[in-house]
């Protein structure tokens, strides 16, 4: 099964490649690949600032948020062994959201410090919402679908709203959150980038190697543990990495709904329910996926942009329902 | 062999099971029966260390297998549950490759041999042909025979069984209750010896046709054990289930044969 991977390296490359060209001035895909290959670009010497300052950090920041997002969404689902679980549904991203506003209403991100303390903020916000919700929903040992939509809904509402009345009743500097908590572009350069990469780093590398254990989880904690999984910690060590993905990403991009429910979904229809390969395919195309979102919410009203978060939920909208009503007849899940 | 001591367990304060001490030979089948809630499930859930155990021992040739981490404890006792819960999207291969997690990294990665001996498990239970479809597309027997198949693939001394032919027509109830005996008395997958085998079982027929031993748990303890004779006679059942019943012999096994009266 090595074509799987090849078609979803070649659909990230060619996404990350129109990421660059498009926008309020278009560079054609052959000066792009001359500037990032450090050639001096035919056309305009211009070409190689825009792509350079503005261009590959943005890309590189969805890039990255999307690949946060598309393994998180798999592994969550994977932990409550529920097809609906993704980081939007379950809280941990209006959690992360919460603790980043926190921080960005202490101090607004200038320095380097700064810069760091919204990703921290979001990951402890991301884990205590995930731990909330669990605890919520939990009846005895199972997790039930609806109490866990139940709970991550009443719990995203809380914190969303939390997060909104920070910035309403600000003055100045968190009004900008509003644009980034819609999923719009509101941190630019490389500094954004260089901070969330630890957390993604530790994040997706937990999750890359969660594989095997998310396998034997399917088969519920007693089977697991019958197996010989030591249930317990495989699963904190699976939500400790999956809501450090999830901070990393909704630190700099806000919340961007669907990408984890819909890519996971996509490549377990496609290719199967091995985590093993599930996660890395989850990552690869929820990381495609996300910079195809961003550069249409680039073009469809240019030159005026569109948060992203607007265009995955519009495109994810409709797919969660199918997604809701296959469920029912548990075809491949 | 299994050797549960003084075991009991409880719920909160309900308490399931009560002094439960129960010995099952390596190639011996031992029966568990009793009415619902009687504590059959509680028993394997609990010498599998799938719930905490208040007193009491389950060992294996001086092994304390409660002490074990989960890991450990899987290389001495597999488990085949109801065949209510198995995701189906995995294929039947994949499945039963995961019964070698005792035996892999963290990774999960298999080895050749790891593969032979999924293989093998999946012709002992005759579904070898199932093995690249996906479970969710079985029926009830198939399903069974991948969970016994997975188990087999841990490579245990002892097999827990917890009521599998509960789902199971006729025909599967019987060839599957064939096969774990064939199991227990000729070990061919491992060739180190034969598996001592523990089932829980509803249908008391099934029981004495094929189990060696037969244990009786009425609320949580253990009120008899013995041959399927000694164990299924008119006073004991109809005792335990409140319900008249007869006992004849098998017309053409050599087995006691229960049939319930009227209420």
């Amino acid at each position: 099964m090595r074509h799987p991977f090849i078609l979803t390296v070649l659909a990230l490359l060619l996404a990350a490649i129109l990421s660059i060209a498009i926008g309020s001035v278009f560079i054609p895909p052959a000066d792009v690949w001359r500037v990032l290959t450090g050639q001096p670009p035919q056309m305009v010497g211009q070409a190689a600032v825009i792509i350079l300052t503005l261009r590959l950090p943005r890309t590189a920041l969805i890039l990255l948020t999307g690949a946060a997002l598309g393994a998180s969404g798999a592994a969550y689902q994977g932990v409550f062994r529920n097809p609906l679980a993704d980081p939007y549904l379950i809280g941990a991203a209006s959690g992360a959201g919460l603790g980043a506003v926190l921080a960005m209403s202490v101090n607004w991100p200038y320095t380097t410090v700064g810069l760091l303390a919204v990703p921290a903020a979001a990951f402890v916000g991301a884990l205590a919402a995930v731990f909330l919700v669990y605890l919520l929903a939990r009846v005895g040992k199972t997790v039930p679908t609806t109490n866990l939509i139940l709970a991550g809904v009443a719990l995203s509402a809380f914190a969303t709203a939390l997060t909104s009345f920070l910035m309403l009743r600000s003055t100045g500097e968190l009004r900008r959150a509003i644009a980034w908590l819609l999923g719009g572009s509101v941190f630019s350069g490389w500094g954004p980038v260089l901070v969330i990469l630890p957390f993604l780093l530790l994040g997706l590398g937990g999750l890359l190697l969660s594989g095997h254990s998310l396998n034997v989880l399917q088969f519920g904690d007693d089977q697991a543990r019958q197996m010989g999984l030591p249930v317990a910690r495989a699963r904190t060590l699976i939500l400790l990495a999956a809501s450090l993905a999830t901070a990393a990403a909704v630190a700099f991009s806000g919340i961007i709904g669907f990408i984890g429910l819909i890519i996971p979904h996509l490549m377990r229809l496609w290719l199967g329910a091995d985590y093993r390969r599930l996660l890395p395919l989850a990552m690869i195309g929820g990381a495609a996926a996300l910079l195809l979102a961003d550069v249409l919410a680039r073009v469809v009203m240019a030159p005026q942009e569109l948060p992203v978060g607007i265009v995955t939920a519009l495109a994810g909208a409709p797919f969660f329902v199918w997604v809701l009503r296959r469920a029912k007849n548990q075809g491949y899940w | 062999m299994l050797r549960i001591e003084n075991l009991s367990v409880s719920y909160g304060t309900h308490r399931v099971l009560h002094d439960v001490s129960l010995d099952v030979q390596s190639g011996e089948v031992v029966a568990l029966i009793g009415p619902n809630g009687a504590g059959k499930s509680s028993l394997v859930r609990a010498v599998s260390g799938v719930i905490p155990v208040e007193e009491g021992r389950v060992h294996t040739n001086g092994t304390d297998l409660l002490a074990l981490p989960s890991m450990q404890r899987a290389r001495h006792l597999a488990v085949v549950p109801q065949a209510v819960s198995m995701p189906p999207a995995f294929t039947v291969w994949e499945t039963v490759l995961l019964g070698r997690t005792p035996y892999l990294n963290f990774l999960g990665q298999v080895s050749p041999a790891d593969e032979e001996i999924a293989r093998r498990a999946l012709v002992r239970v005759d579904a070898l042909d199932l093995a690249e479809r996906r479970v969710g597309e079985l029926s009830g027997g198939e399903q069974q025979r991948v969970l016994l198949a997975r188990a087999l693939a841990q490579s245990t001394p002892i097999l827990l069984l917890d009521e599998p032919t509960s789902n199971l027509d006729l025909h599967y109830q019987v060839s599957f209750m064939e096969t774990v005996r064939t199991l227990a008395h000729t070990d061919p997958l491992t060739g180190t010896g034969n598996l001592a085998v523990l089932v829980a079982l509803h249908d008391l027929n099934l029981a004495a046709r094929y189990a060696d031993r037969v244990a009786l748990m009425v609320a949580g303890e253990i009120k008899a054990a013995g041959t399927p004779r000694q164990v299924l006679t008119s006073e004991l059942i109809s005792a335990a289930y409140h319900l008249p019943v007869q006992v004849v012999p098998h017309p053409f096994a050599d087995a006691p044969l229960v049939l319930p009266a009227d209420k």
